[in-house]
């Protein structure tokens, strides 16, 4: 009896925690947003770029560098559907992605299959 | 400037340098900058190479210290291709060692438990085994699955959860109970005390098998790409200071003087300033024929140097040359979204936590509600859903068919903007062409010369008037003439009367030439000649009377040819179910005329540029999906409303950066190949979503055990993981299948 009941709250546990961690506690505790600089590398390594959240300048063209260190298919390319742009990242070197100027917004990048996932907040 | 740290070496391109003393001073001052491992200057090409770790700044200002300028070089597309290559074949061979080891240990193990039926604990003994076993099948979980594990955590970390969540969880947890099962035997029922010590390694290594195979399978999606980086010859000729020397084109600049030998190809782009020779353009425009290229004409890089010695002076370098701007539009669009990805995207998003909570749930359901063995049937079920779903698989469907499909069309000769015009094109009904250079040559020429005496006397007094004229007909006469070889002679009083035609002393003969008109006008009748000249416009040319010394001499006639291959392409289009309207500014007779030679039933004449723009509004507020067909440059509003705008013009800068889709070939072929390419990709992505759907939706379900009151038996966590690798395998060799995709008629392209 003892061993169903821990089962079965182990199991709800898991549930409420997956929905919590996966769907609302990513929107309410977003890391701050990374300003873009001469020295700013975005990592693409083991399924997250980091920093993730990058946030640029309104109305000007800007050049985002992404380091790629994972060798997988799954982070050779990075996509920013919106600004209808992407780029092929060499593996252990920096690839400098050129952005057109762009309005006031948040854009997701990711990879080609939306494992990797990021967001530009263009304010 | 890149502020970059890199591992592998970085080029600069030197100014200055012109001794070895100069080399020994930029090779000391680099040696004393942190993080040079080390610094060769190459005196012939004038380039510095630096090891290191070394940032690009740091290096420059090195250079600069010593009195030298530098200036980075930007490692080219081949190269970065070719350390992609490489990187990619390292990581193919890792995963096939780790899928190896994991094997080793996970195949074996699975034939002794089929064997031997022995994978419980039920004395010290086998707690010992079995615990040695685990911390064996630990080593493959750390070794051979170790970055599932921290690619997880990571994108655990960023509230993120992909693929290696999944595998993650399911190989620790069969990990995991398997250790309890061994350290704590008695705290679990007796029917479920059994390892699954084999399930983990197993998974491990059929998933880095998978994974291999993928990225053998994803070398080949952009073989299109691979084939123009290898249009671009690696080395260019240049000649400096009156010597020639061999640079990597990559370091050629704007103004250089290169030299091509026969049989090389074209490194730059540029214009000749030296020499004669054909140049095979065929791998870019898909003319078959070589063209010659003297004095002033232009060269593209990528370009093939069939006979000739030329000299040349380069206008675009780098990434400006025309092949590097196809390259890499072409890259933009295999890696660009289809709109009917869109349901996919939206699933992917919430994959992975949706499988977490439904593989819970039913293993809750089989713990509370299952027959005996309870925990063990629970365990399965968990590490089975966990494992089967693939969200490689939804991820994957409509990416690697882009990708294949782009390069396709590339090799083809029609470049593709991206994914949206891609699944456009496959819903066009009607097709908008513009007459004037797409159905016809664009350049009118003498199709007709009739007279009573000798023709080419005639043609010669003709040409002689006309090249005194600037009329857009004009010059068809005196080509006509050059062609023939005929000597032209002085031209005296020449006149041109408005709307009407010419007259002017030819070898002392009055000579006109014009319509019915200036006949008329002139009091001369033209008696047997209007019969001829009307049927001759009824085939769509232009005709005009010729006079001479007040006394008819025969008519001419001047059309605008129809492009050899534009009766088939127009058949081509409307067997695929497409409506020709065509548009043009010419006469309604002369438009009618072409139109009916092609087989085309819906014609616009005497239109303004505006109006065609207008014309493509007009259809599309009639629900029709429109392409328009034009020159990418006089077309460019129509282009831009059309549904999707088809460039013709062999890839005309402006066309490149305009239009939807770009045929390099000058041919209304490229409109058909286009459509046919583009209807061929979606059936291939729709088959690859479908599958990817179908196979999740089965699968999450029969991992679930909705097949054990017929089956008697769950699906093995084992079966699983084979299942979930070879799922994105079978996707990727789906996409490849695009790779064989021909065009039903070609027209003539590589």
């Amino acid at each position: 009896m003892m061993e169903s009941v821990v089962i079965n709250v182990l199991g709800l546990a898991a549930i409420v925690l997956t929905v919590w961690w996966f769907w609302l506690a990513s929107k309410g505790s977003r890391q701050p947003a990374a300003g873009v600089d001469e020295a700013l590398q975005i990592l693409v390594k083991d399924g997250v770029y980091e920093p993730d959240r990058i946030r640029i300048a309104a109305g000007k063209a800007t050049v985002l560098k992404f380091r790629r260190e994972d060798a997988s298919p799954c982070a050779e390319w990075v996509l920013f559907p919106d600004l209808e742009i992407s780029a092929q990242l060499a593996v252990d070197q920096v690839t400098e992605v050129q952005l057109p100027a762009a309005d006031v917004g948040e854009y997701p990048f990711h990879c080609q299959m939306q494992m990797y996932r990021g967001t530009l907040i263009v304010e | 400037m890149t502020e970059k740290s890199s591992i592998s070496p970085q080029t600069f391109r030197l100014q200055g340098v012109s001794c070895a003393g100069c080399v020994r001073k930029i090779e000391s001052a680099l040696g004393e900058v942190p993080g040079v491992d080390d610094a060769r200057v190459n005196l012939g090409d004038k380039t510095l190479v630096v090891e290191g770790s070394a940032t690009t700044q740091a290096c420059i200002a090195a250079v600069a210290s010593a009195g030298y300028g530098a200036e980075a070089v930007q490692v080219n597309a081949r190269v970065l291709r070719a350390q992609q290559r490489e990187e990619e074949q390292a990581h193919y061979r890792q995963l096939l060692w780790r899928s190896g080891i994991a094997l080793g240990l996970g195949v074996p193990l699975m034939i002794w438990g089929l064997v031997t039926g022995e994978m419980g604990v039920h004395n010290i003994a086998q707690q010992v085994a079995w615990g040695s076993v685990g911390l064996l099948t630990l080593a493959v979980l750390v070794f051979c699955g170790g970055h599932f594990f921290t690619g997880a955590w990571r994108a655990f970390r960023h509230h993120s959860a992909t693929m290696d969540t999944l595998v993650a969880l399911g190989t620790g947890t069969a990990w995991l109970f398997s250790m309890l099962v061994v350290l704590l035997p008695h705290v679990l029922p007796e029917s479920a005390r059994h390892v699954y010590f084999e399930a983990s390694a197993m998974i491990i290594g059929l998933i880095n098998l998978g994974q291999a195979l993928e990225v053998r399978a994803r070398g080949r999606t952009s073989a299109a790409v691979e084939k123009l980086l290898q249009l671009q010859d690696p080395n260019a000729r240049v000649i400096r200071d009156g010597e020639e020397m061999d640079i990597p084109f990559d370091q050629v600049i704007v103004g250089d003087k290169l030299r091509v030998r026969p049989g090389e190809k074209i490194p730059v782009d540029g214009r000749v300033v030296e020499g004669e020779s054909l140049v095979d353009e065929s791998m870019l425009t898909g003319e078959p024929l070589p063209v010659k290229k003297t004095g002033g004409d232009a060269l593209t890089a990528g370009t093939l140097n069939k006979n000739g010695s030329l000299v040349f002076a380069a206008e675009k370098v780098g990434a400006d040359t025309r092949l590097a701007q196809i390259i890499q539009m072409v890259k933009n669009a295999q890696s660009s979204r289809v709109p009917i990805a869109r349901l996919a995207d939206t699933i992917s998003s919430i994959f992975v936590p949706s499988v977490m909570i439904i593989a819970v749930v039913a293993a809750l359901v089989w713990y509370n509600w299952g027959p005996d063995p309870k925990i063990a049937h629970m365990l399965v079920v968990l590490t089975s859903v966990l494992i089967i779903a693939c969200p490689c698989a939804l991820g994957l469907a409509t990416p690697m068919s882009v990708m294949v499909g782009v390069g396709k069309g590339a090799e083809n000769g029609v470049l593709v903007r991206n994914g949206k015009a891609l699944q456009q094109a496959t819903d066009l009904d009607t097709l908008v062409v513009d007459k004037t250079g797409t159905l016809t040559e664009g350049a009118p020429k003498l199709t007709d010369i009739e007279c009573d005496g000798d023709a080419d006397a005639l043609l010669q007094q003709l040409a002689s008037l006309e090249s005194r004229s600037e009329h857009p007909l004009a010059e068809a006469v005196v080509s006509a003439a050059r062609e023939k070889q005929l000597s032209l002679s002085d031209v005296q009083g020449f006149e041109a009367i408005t709307a009407h035609g010419v007259r002017a002393e030819v070898d002392g003969k009055t000579v006109l030439l014009g319509n019915r008109k200036l006949m008329q006008r002139e009091g001369i009748d033209p008696g047997k000649w209007t019969e001829k000249a009307e049927a001759l416009a009824e085939q769509g040319r232009t005709a005009m009377y010729a006079a001479v010394d007040g006394a008819m001499a025969g008519i001419i006639a001047v059309a605008d040819p129809i492009r050899e291959d534009a009766h088939a392409a127009v058949a081509r289009l409307k067997k695929l179910g497409l409506r020709i309207e065509m548009l043009t500014g010419d006469n309604r007779a002369t438009a009618e005329a072409v139109a009916r030679q092609l087989g085309i039933d819906h014609v616009h004449a005497d239109l303004l540029p505006e109006d065609k723009e207008k014309i493509v509004a007009d259809l599309q507020k009639n629900h029709a999906k429109v392409g328009m067909a034009g020159d990418g440059i006089n077309d460019a509003p129509a282009l831009a409303r059309a549904d999707v705008g088809f460039a013709i013009g062999a890839g005309t800068d402006v066309a490149i950066e305009s239009a939807d889709v770009t045929l390099m070939r000058s041919s209304l072929h490229g409109v058909a190949d286009a459509v046919e390419l583009s209807r061929a990709t979606l059936r291939n992505i729709k088959q690859n979503l479908f599958g990817a759907f179908i196979y999740n939706t089965l699968g999450i379900p029969i991992a679930a055990g909705v097949l054990y009151p017929i089956t008697g038996m769950l699906l093995s966590p084992v079966i699983a993981g084979a299942a979930m690798a070879f799922s994105s395998v079978t996707v990727v060799s789906n996409a490849n299948r695009l790779r064989f995709f021909k065009p039903s008629q070609n027209g003539g392209t590589a």
